[in-house]
């Protein structure tokens, strides 16, 4: 059986209605889990006391938030490429997921580096490339709005995400490639001296594993229900038609 | 709950906020799907009552 089979809305919606409680649950269940273990069970950081807490938050909302707008660009070069329906309104469903995922990571960064920086906010390179990102997220949820023709609203916010993915990648790699940043280097690395303490290593995989769920589980819920709207959209058309 | 001592504020605002814009996000795309769902299984029946008619 090909993956391109369910780029048939029937098949998805038959697939993603046995696959959806699952991931639910399961997304839940490592939310809980995580969250109630990083808050609860675990020290406070000689450097940051108590804020080390945030991490739980930031990082997979951060890592998320970048994520969705690389699913996003896959959906939307496969609509593109393909012109496979399915694919574009995933694209679309993920976006309004994306941007809840940017505005936490930029909410919490913002709580965090109060008391840490000094400042809610800085022009480094990381956060500034992340702020075009939110940018960019607002602009692909109003040009779905905006354009009339899903087709032609499809190929717009494509070419969009297609030059939005620069910024996605910028707000990855910018602490690599800037140093002048306030920004540190990634939370989970290979690098020992850079990786997040042992203590804190596990609650945080936890979290993040739970994100990655939570951001599959609604981007097949919203998928699910723009393929209804699809559908509600033809119907409505046929029923004009037979009326006129 | 832990003694987050002077950060108290800090962390509490940065969780509660979080968890209130991800219940958001939740609670929005359930509502939507619902109100499709049954929107388009109106629009089905009528569909069907139409083309028989």
């Amino acid at each position: 059986m090909s993956l391109w089979e369910y780029a048939n809305p029937k098949r998805f919606m038959g697939l993603s209605g046995r696959v959806l409680p699952v991931v639910t649950i399961l997304a839940a269940t490592s939310l809980f889990v995580g969250l109630i273990w990083g808050f609860f069970f675990t020290p406070d950081d000689y450097k940051q006391g108590a804020t080390v807490k945030i991490i739980y938050l930031h990082v997979p909302a951060a890592l998320m938030a970048i994520n969705a707008w690389m699913m996003m660009l896959v959906a939307s070069l496969i609509w593109l490429v393909r012109r496979h329906h399915v694919s574009a309104l995933a694209a679309k469903a993920a976006g309004p997921v994306g941007l809840t995922f940017t505005v936490i990571a930029l909410v919490t960064g913002a709580i965090w580096g109060q008391p840490m920086w000094g400042t809610w906010w800085a022009w480094d390179p990381r956060l500034t490339s992340f702020l075009i990102l939110t940018l960019f997220y607002f602009g692909y949820l109003a040009m779905w709005q905006a354009v009339e023709n899903p087709d032609t609203a499809a190929d717009l916010t494509s070419v969009l995400c297609l030059v939005g993915s620069v910024f996605a990648l910028l707000s990855r790699y910018a602490v690599n490639f800037w140093n002048q940043g306030l920004h540190q280097g990634a939370s989970l690395s290979m690098d020992k001296e850079e990786h997040v303490a042992d203590v804190f290593y596990l609650p945080l995989l936890l979290c993040i594993f739970g994100f990655v769920l939570l951001f599959l589980a609604l981007v097949l819920l919203r998928t699910r229900t723009e393929i209804r709207a699809r559908r509600l959209s033809v119907l409505m058309a046929q029923e004009r038609v037979r009326n006129a | 709950m832990p003694d987050l001592g002077k950060y108290a504020d800090t962390v509490l605002a940065a969780y509660c906020l979080s968890i209130l814009c991800l219940l958001a996000l939740v609670g929005l795309s359930l509502w939507q799907g619902r109100k499709m769902k049954q929107a388009l299984a109106r629009a089905e029946v009528a569909a069907r009552v139409g083309s028989e008619a």
